[in-house]
This record gives C-alpha cells, structure tokens and sequence, in this order.
C-alpha cells in the first residue's frame, strides 16, 4: 500500500442532519405562514421580508469579513433570523424598519456574542423589541387583514381589544386562519401550525416546548378568566412557541430544562397579558427565560447513568 | 442508556438515548471462509487488558498450534499461543495501532497446523480447576476490550445472571451473529459450563432484532434449557455497550465506576462463550478468531475465520484485495473502532472487523459552531452533557469536566454521530479524561 492513511478519531461515520439542513427545514417550514402573509396582507408583505432577510444576510456577510472568521452565511441562519424578524413586524413598517431590526438582530444580539450559537437571545426577538420601544407607534399600527395598504386607518389587534375591555370583534376561525391584524407571519395560526408540524416530523424539534408553553397559556387564562382559546389563537403565540421559544442556541439542553422554561413563559405570558399594561407578552416573556437558560441548564444537569440521587439534606448542606 | 422511551421520548418529554446508526449487515449471509495458513504471523503480546506477556521462545524454536510463547506472572493478564506450527524468526518490538510498542513474536509457518501435544480438553472438577482450564486457553473479552476470561469469571460478589452479549450494534459487523448460526453448539455448551461453575441462576442471550436468523436458531436450540432466555433487543445503537446491554436484559443499572459483578450479573461476548464452549471440548487454546472484512474500498466483504498474528493485508488480499485507493482502514466498527495508519498491522484477540473505506466514505466534515441543539446531550447513553463537557476541555477546566462526569463516558460516539456541526466530540471526551487523571496525580 502506497497511500497514506486517514487516521482520525471514532466515529467514523456520521448523521447526514447538519446545520445547514436543519436551517433549511425551519425555512421550509417558514413558508406556509409567508404564503399566509401575503394572502392577507399582500405584495407588501413580500417586500418587507425580503428587505428584512437581505438586511440579515448582509450584515452577517460583513460582519464577519470585518471579523476575519470564517463566512457562515452559508448555514443558512441569518435568512432564519430574517424570516422571523419579518414575520414580527406589521405590515404598515416603514421599509427602514426591517432595515434597523435586520441590523440589530444580527450585529448586536448575535455577531458581537461570537455568531452561530453564541446569541444569548434569541435575536430576532430581540431586534423586535428595540423596534418595539423605539417605534412604538410604528409596530402596533395594523392594517385589517385584505387591506393591502390602499386604506391606513389601523385597526386594533385582537388582543388589544381584550386589553380595552372592547369586543373581540373575530370570530376563532378568523384568528385560527389568521384572517385578522396583526404581524405579518404570527396572524394565522394554521400556518404556523403546518410548519411546526413540519419540524416535528422532520425531528428539527421536538413537541415539548410548544406543548407545554401553549397548554400553560391556556390553563392559566382558563383559570384567570380569559377566553383560553382566544387566547391561544390571537396574537404570537403559535409562532412565538413554534419557532422562536424552540430555538436550539438560546432553550435549555435538558429535557427537565425545557418543560421548566416553557411552563415559565407560558405563566409570564399569561400573566403579562392579563395583568401588565402590554396587550401581548410572547415576546418579553420568551426574551426574559432565554436570558435565565444558563441558570435552568445548571440546576437541571442529569444524573450520569446508574448514579443515585444524593438525598435531600446531604445535598441541601453542600449548598 | 435509560430504556427506549417510546412515544415520551418522541414527543420530547423524556430523552431518548442511542444513535440512529445505519445497519449495513452487507456479510450476513456470508458463512465464514477459513483462510490459509499465512507466509508468517506476528502474535503481539499485549493482546489484553494488564501486564503485556513476556515471550518465552526465542528464534529458532519449533513451535505447534497452541504452544505458549507468551506469559506474564502478573494476576491481570493472559496467556498467548502461537496460532500456527512453524519455526520462530525473531522476537521483536513492534508498534501496535494505538500507537504503543510491544514485544511481539514473528513466526514462520510451516504450513502442517500441528497441534502441540501437550494439548487435551481439560478435566474439570471444581469451580479451581474451571478457572484454571479458563485462564490456560488465553481467553480475553472478545467483544473488543479485551478482558483476561479468568479474573471476569471469578467475581469476587456473587453474580445470579449470565448476559450473553450477542448484540453486534455496530454497522458492518456480522462475526457474532455468525458465532451464533455455526458454533451454536458451543455457546449452548459453554452457557452450561460457566453456569454450573460460576452458580448463576439465569442466563439471558441478548440479539438484536436485526438478527432474526440467530434469535430463532438460538430460541429453537435452547428450547431445552429453563434457565436460558433469548431476549430480542431493540436494534439501536449502542445496545452492546456493557452497561446498556445490562439495563436493557436484566434493569439493573451499574453505577458509575462499578463493574458489572457489583449488580450480579456477568457478561459474556457470544464469541468468548462460543470459543470457551469449543475449548472445555476439544482443548485448543485461543488461535483464531472471526472477522468481519468489510467497507466500500473492499473487493469481496467476507466473514473470515483468521489465525491470531495474520497480517491485515493478507486478510485483505484474500478478500480480494483493495477495489479502490483505501483512504481509511478501520479495526473494528465505524462507531468505535480505531483508525490504522497501515494494513502491516497483526491480528489480535479482541478484533472482531476490518473495514477499508474509500476517500469519499472516509471523508470527514469539518467542525462549525455548535448550536446547542442538543442532540449530544439527548444522545449520550450515560446521561451525560458531550457539549458541556466540550466547553470543559476547550477552557482545559477540570472542575467543569468533574461536575459533568467525563469519567462516565464509554465513548461509544453517539454524541459526536448525532452533532449537526461535526464536532469531534469522542475526540473531546479521550482529551478532557486525560485532563483529569493528570490533575488527578
């Protein structure tokens, strides 16, 4: 034998799911609930995602140029980033709106934290909140679903109707097709629940977190007097549970970890929306717990196989 | 590995353990060949866990099948027979794949296979004459870690079950399987013996689902005997791995840093207990063994029956040699098997594959950034965190490798598998063990 040997480390085959492919099914994934925004908020819809997911890719293009590391616009993350930060904004934003959050979401919550994995947030959420208190006006302007941008007169969300004490004014088949006002790709919560269907089967995630955070969100308006379903249906729930709480970088690793988180947000939801001043409070509440995860993650390491719990009070002192 | 969870796992509530590893059983329909008598052998002394073995000819000697030319007076080693009749060439050292060097005996085979005639079944009487006979027919753990049979065999807590380990979870492999549908006879045999000298109660096979020729053969034959089960496991990698295998067939789980004789149970590789079987019979010590050969740069895949010190190529060439350029030979499965850096290397005990891949099967991806999807941590049949304990080696941390149990991980490659960002995690994992038993000193 003439040729050199690879020598490596075991084990020398792998899983052909990588990064880019996992990337590749949440946009896929993505995708009925961009069909949905434009059905009912029009050609604009498209053009707003679009600024936002080039906005994504270009900062992420420079900011590792200017970095000097590896480019890794080709995993396909920032175009995720871009999709959801569109699907977070009303269709009546301004066009330098996506611009800003696109900036903001990849400069400053993911490239200066390292890039790909290192975000502590979530960061298409959070470029939704910066845009959230810096135009406030501007992010809760809704156009009826059908009004593609020939009337401005805004209309309430569901939500906000709640809040006010007003009539809620849609019937739950509107809100579960997402025929109402609200951000472009969170309206319909059937859309959202074919892509998360989607994930599901193709294993990118796994049920608990939305399962747990949506039920939470039910219970526990059931309990403070809300209308659960309603309250499911409205608003960003469906998208904030499927596709921004499953975030792989910024939930907990552990299994324990993720029913805790989810039950968290789903409680800090519900309670924001009925108590706080805010009409809605999936993205604060996800923001919040995605800030706590390390802490989750630590208390929550299991046990290696076969070890014995230490008991109670042995465990209690070494504190 | 907690036990397959089903629809909990599926649905995220509870984790769900293993590797979806291909199969790729290409040589299960492939009877064993014997291969000829090679030009020489090279029988390493180190072929165990413990003390490496002294050789005791020199160049020169005429030895038969089943001389002794290497012993050690340590408790934790093994006797090594030459495998062939033939006269010694030399004594020398020789580096073995892991890297280490050990003394190793060449010989000249003279092509008659004669047996030594001091060979004969053993006579056994007592539970001291068992593991003497044990410990006289060169046994080691089969299954690839090599444990000296004899100290295995004599637990110092009592032990009611006897696990055969017929579970094969490695891709490519089939020697055990084949273990079971030629020498059932022996392994039904040897179950007998080790159970009457050893006291246990129970004796469970253990065969993957994917097997179903050796489970009915072997439910069929064993028919007979009320202590013996035949337990189909779950197809999932790691389902071999000591610890999984014992979990999965009897629900007791060894602690960590326990061994399995801690729990009452003694596991056996199906091609230990078949080769014991065949030795309390006929009193040929350990000279040959089954090996898979395998792998897209290989001509013919073939299960092999080769003699102990049968360089590589020589098994490969009676494969039929390399189809293509080989980019990556591997000594045992493509999970956990160590990678050769030449196909001069001899067979040992423990080796039960060979696998020659081609450049594009021997491709490696490079490692991006994590993304903490978790698939490690979900993976890991030991519960433990892979990419936690990542962090732990980059940062040289002993505490964080510590607290997160480095010194559980069996390294089996799930996590490293599963890792959609190619993350050389096993590599990780050997590293931060190093870390700290050095800290440890």
């Amino acid at each position: 034998m003439n040729n050199k040997l690879i020598v490596s480390t075991s084990p020398h085959i792998s899983s052909p799911v990588k990064t880019r492919n996992l990337m590749l099914d949440v946009i896929i994934a993505l995708m009925p609930a961009l069909v949905a925004s434009v059905i009912f908020f029009g050609p604009r819809a498209i053009l707003i995602e679009a600024v936002s997911v080039a906005t994504c890719v270009v900062c992420e293009y420079i900011c590792r140029k200017i970095m000097k590391r590896e480019n890794t616009i080709g995993d396909l993350s920032a175009v995720v980033t871009g999709l959801l930060l569109a699907f977070n904004l009303p269709s009546s934003v301004p066009i330098y709106v996506p611009i800003i959050g696109g900036g903001v979401a990849i400069v400053v919550a993911k490239q200066m934290f390292g890039g790909i994995g290192q975000n502590f947030v979530n960061p298409a959420l959070f470029a939704r909140i910066v845009l959230m208190n810096s135009f406030p006006t501007l992010m809760t302007t809704w156009w009826a679903a059908g009004n593609f941008g020939a009337d401005t007169t805004a209309t309430a969300s569901i939500l906000a109707n709640i809040k006010a004490g007003a009539e809620v004014g849609y019937t739950y088949l509107d809100a579960f097709l997402g025929n109402v006002p609200g951000c472009l790709g969170e309206t319909s919560a059937l859309a959202i629940l074919i892509g998360g269907i989607y994930l599901i089967c193709r294993k990118v995630i796994k049920p608990v977190i939305p399962l747990v955070y949506i039920v939470t969100v039910f219970v526990l308006s059931a309990i403070l007097g809300l209308d659960p379903l309603m309250q499911i249906l409205a608003g960003g729930l469906f998208i904030g549970a499927f596709f921004m709480a499953t975030d792989y970088v910024t939930s907990p690793l552990t299994v324990k970890g993720k029913i805790i988180y989810a039950l968290a947000m789903g409680v800090m939801t519900t309670l924001i929306r009925r108590f706080a001043s805010l009409p809605e409070g999936v993205s604060y509440s996800i923001l919040l717990l995605n800030i706590i995860v390390p802490l989750i993650e630590r208390k929550t390491v299991p046990l290696p196989f076969g070890a014995v719990k230490e008991p109670k009070k042995a465990k209690e002192e070494s504190k | 590995m907690a036990k397959q969870s089903g629809f909990l796992a599926t649905l995220g509530f509870a984790r769900d353990p293993g590797a979806p590893v291909p199969h790729r059983k290409n040589t299960s329909a492939s009877a064993t060949e014997v291969m000829p008598v090679p030009a020489t052998v090279t029988i390493a002394m180190s072929m165990h866990i413990g003390a490496p073995c002294t050789p005791c000819v020199k160049p020169k000697d005429h030895v038969d099948v089943g001389t002794v030319i290497g012993s050690s007076p340590a408790f934790m080693s093994a006797l090594i027979h030459s495998s062939v009749s033939g006269t010694v060439k030399k004594v020398d050292s020789i580096l073995m794949p892991n890297g280490s060097k050990t003394q190793a005996v060449v010989i000249d085979t003279d092509g008659q296979q004669t047996l030594d005639p001091s060979l004969k079944a053993p006579e056994i009487n007592s539970k001291e004459d068992f593991l003497e006979a044990v410990k006289a027919s060169g046994l080691v753990g089969l299954g690839g870690a090599g444990f000296p049979a004899h100290i295995k065999l004599n637990p110092a807590t009592p032990v009611d079950i006897l696990c055969i380990n017929g579970a094969e979870c490695e891709p490519y492999i089939t020697a055990d399987e084949h273990e079971f549908l030629e020498n059932y006879e022996n392994v039904i045999y040897g179950i007998t013996q080790v159970r009457k000298y050893l006291g246990v109660e129970k004796v469970l096979i253990g065969i993957e689902g994917n097997k179903p020729g050796a489970i009915a053969l072997m439910k069929e034959k064993t028919a007979e005997y009320d202590y013996i089960s035949v337990v189909t496991l779950p197809a999932r990698y790691p389902q071999g791995a000591e610890k999984v295998l014992i979990d999965q067939m009897t629900d007791r789980q060894v602690p960590p840093g326990k061994l399995p004789a801690d729990v009452g149970t003694v596991v056996m590789n199906v091609a230990s207990i078949g080769f014991l079987g065949g030795y309390l019979k006929d009193g040929i010590p350990l000279t040959t063994k089954r090996v898979t050969v395998d792998g897209s740069a290989i001509t013919t895949p073939k299960n092999v029956r080769v003699l102990i010190g049968t360089p590589i190529k020589d098994i490969i060439d009676f494969c039929g040699g390399y189809k293509e350029t080989p980019a990556k030979l591997i000594s045992g499965g493509p999970m956990m098997g160590i990678a050769l850096m030449t196909d001069d290397f001899p067979v040992l005990k423990q080796n039960n594959a060979f696998l020659a891949f081609n450049e594009k099967d021997a491709k490696s991806f490079e490692p991006t950034s994590c993304i903490r999807c978790g698939r490690c941590v979900d993976a890991c049949p030991m519960n433990l965190m892979p990419t936690k304990l990542e962090d732990g080696v980059l940062f040289k941390d002993v505490e964080i490798l510590k607290e997160y149990g480095v010194m559980n991980c069996m390294e089996c490659g799930c996590c490293a598998f599963v890792c959609p960002a190619n993350r050389k995690l096993v590599h990780a994992m050997k590293l931060g063990k190093m870390y700290v038993r050095e800290a440890g000193q």
